[in-house]
C-alpha cells in the first residue's frame, strides 16, 4: 500500500509538535479500499450544506435564526458603498482623509464601520505617481467592513497568483494601463492588515458633492484594479 | 506548508474570470455554510483556525472545489478538531444517541454582535520592536509543514521595514491553540526586481506584512 498523503501530513503535524491534526479524508463505509487519496467532496454542496444545518441546530450549535440575521448583514449592510462614502469624504476633508491614512481603522470607525476582517484597516493612497493594487495570495483577506465580502475573481487561483509577480498585466487584463511613469505598489495582504485603496478623485468634479463623488466610487477603484472615472465632469 | 494555496508567483493558473453584477451569493447554501461559519467562530469554542484545513486539502481538490465548499471542509474540520462533533455524527447526520444537546448555539444577535466585533487579534503588551522603520531585513528561508504567513515566493527576500503595526498574535501557533507567541508586525516593501528579476519594472515593489518571526537582519 503506498503511503498516502494522509498519513504524510499526520506524521509531518505530529513531528512538527501539532495536537490537532486536522484529518480531511473522510473514510467512509462505502469506499471499498483505503487509499482515498481526495476530500469527501460533496457532490451537492447545497444537500450537504442543509444537511449539516439541520445536525448544528440539532446539537444545539447553530441556532437558524442566527444565520439569517449573519446572511442579512453580508447581503444588506456591508458592501463597496460603505467604502465608497468613506473615500468621498477623504476626497472633500483634507483632515479626514489625513486621519485616514494614518490609522484607517479609526478614520472608518467614524462611520460606524467595524468588524470581522477589519480588525486593522490601512488605506493607501494613488496619486499621479502610485498605483497600489490589493490581493491576499494565501487565501482571500479583504476589508470587509468597507468592502463587504469579495467577488469570486479575487479569490481566485489566477489572480492570487498573478497579481504579485506581473500587477501591470493584471491590471491591463482588467481594463486598466498603468504609464511606466508610475510605480505600482502591490500590497499582499499576509497578516492581520486589510487594506483599502484610496483611489484618485476624478479631474471636472471639484464642485461636486460628497454623496455626489460616493456614486463614483466603485468597488474596483477601491481594490486598485480600476480607477475612478466622471462620465459627466467638467474637464 | 508548501501548499497549493500559496500561489503568489504562480504563472499557468489562466485568465481572471471577471463577472460583472457579481451578487453576495451565487446560491443560497453558500450564505448558509458561510454564516455557519461565522456563527461557530463567535462561540469562541473553536480550538483550530479557518485556514488550516483549508489549506490541508490535497491540490487537486483545492483547485477543483469552489470558495464556500472550503468553507464546509473548514468548520466540519474545526468542528471535529474542537470535540464539539464527531466524524461519525457528521457521516450520519443526526447526534449521538444520548448526548447531551449544547447551549453555545449564539442568538441572532449574540451572532452579529459576535461578528462586528473586532477580532481580539491585536494584543497591548509591551513586547519589543526587534525593528524599527527603515532597518533592511530578509524573510527567513524555512519552510514549516503548518500554517504560516509567510509566503514561498519572499523567503530569502531582502526588503525594508517601512511601518510598525503593532502587536499580534502569531498566526503560526495560535491557530493551533498553540500559544499566542505575540509579537510585532511590520510592513515590508520589496522592490519587484528582489523578488522577480529583471522581467519587474525597476520601480514597482511588493509589500507584505509580516510578524517578527519571519525576519533577520540582512
Amino acid at each position: 500500500m503506498t503511503t498516502t498523503r494522509r498519513d504524510l501530513l499526520s506524521t509531518a503535524l505530529t513531528a512538527a509538535g501539532v495536537a490537532v491534526t486536522p484529518k480531511l479524508i473522510h473514510a467512509s463505509d462505502h469506499h471499498d479500499h483505503d487509499e482515498h487519496d481526495h476530500q469527501d467532496v460533496p457532490s451537492d454542496p447545497a444537500l450537504r450544506v442543509k444537511a449539516l444545518e439541520t445536525l448544528l441546530v440539532a446539537k444545539g450549535l447553530v441556532d437558524r435564526s442566527a444565520l439569517d440575521a449573519l446572511i442579512d448583514v453580508y447581503e444588506h449592510k456591508v458592501g463597496p458603498r460603505n467604502g465608497a462614502r468613506v473615500v468621498a469624504r477623504a476626497w472633500v476633508d483634507p483632515a479626514f482623509k489625513e486621519r485616514l491614512l494614518e490609522n484607517g481603522t479609526a478614520a472608518v470607525g467614524e462611520f460606524g464601520y467595524s468588524g470581522n476582517q477589519g480588525a486593522d484597516i490601512r488605506v493607501v493612497e494613488n496619486t499621479p505617481t502610485v498605483h497600489n493594487i490589493v490581493v491576499c495570495t494565501l487565501c482571500s483577506c479583504y476589508p470587509w467592513p468597507v468592502l463587504g465580502l469579495p467577488p469570486v475573481w479575487y479569490k481566485s487561483a489566477p489572480y492570487r497568483a498573478r497579481a504579485v509577480i506581473d500587477p501591470r498585466g493584471v491590471l491591463r487584463e482588467m481594463g486598466t494601463e498603468v504609464p511606466s511613469s508610475v510605480e505600482v505598489r502591490v500590497w499582499d495582504s499576509t497578516a492581520e492588515q486589510r487594506y483599502l485603496v484610496l483611489p484618485e478623485r476624478p479631474e471636472g468634479t471639484d464642485n461636486w458633492s460628497e454623496e455626489k463623488l460616493a456614486a463614483l466610487v466603485t468597488r474596483d477603484s477601491m481594490i486598485g484594479v480600476a480607477k475612478v472615472t466622471a462620465p459627466g465632469a467638467q474637464t | 506548508m508548501n501548499g497549493i494555496h500559496d500561489m503568489g508567483g504562480m504563472q499557468d493558473m489562466g485568465a481572471i474570470r471577471y463577472e460583472n453584477t457579481e451578487p453576495v451569493f451565487h446560491a443560497a447554501w453558500e450564505g448558509r455554510i458561510y454564516a455557519m461559519s461565522n456563527a461557530v467562530q463567535g462561540t469562541g469554542k473553536l480550538k483550530l483556525g479557518l485556514r488550516p484545513p483549508m489549506e490541508n486539502i490535497p491540490p487537486l481538490e483545492y483547485l477543483r472545489i469552489s470558495y464556500y465548499e472550503k468553507f464546509y471542509v473548514s468548520i466540519t474540520e474545526r468542528l471535529i478538531a474542537s470535540g464539539l462533533l464527531t466524524r461519525a455524527e457528521l457521516e450520519r447526520g443526526t447526534p449521538e444517541s444520548g448526548s447531551e444537546k449544547s447551549d453555545l448555539a449564539l442568538s441572532p444577535s449574540a451572532a452579529v454582535a459576535a461578528m462586528m466585533k473586532n477580532p481580539p487579534t491585536r494584543r497591548d503588551l509591551p513586547v519589543p520592536a526587534r525593528f524599527q522603520a527603515g532597518a533592511l531585513v530578509r524573510a527567513r528561508n524555512f519552510h514549516p509543514i503548518t500554517h504560516t504567513r509567510l509566503p514561498r515566493y519572499i523567503r530569502g527576500k531582502s526588503g525594508k521595514i517601512v511601518r510598525d503595526h503593532g502587536v499580534f498574535v502569531f498566526s503560526d501557533t495560535s491557530v493551533y491553540s498553540q500559544g499566542e507567541k505575540p509579537q510585532h508586525i511590520y510592513s515590508v516593501r520589496f522592490a519587484a526586481r528582489e523578488v522577480w528579476g529583471e522581467q519587474a519594472a525597476s520601480q514597482d515593489s511588493v509589500y507584505l506584512d509580516l510578524f517578527d518571526d519571519y525576519l533577520e537582519t540582512v
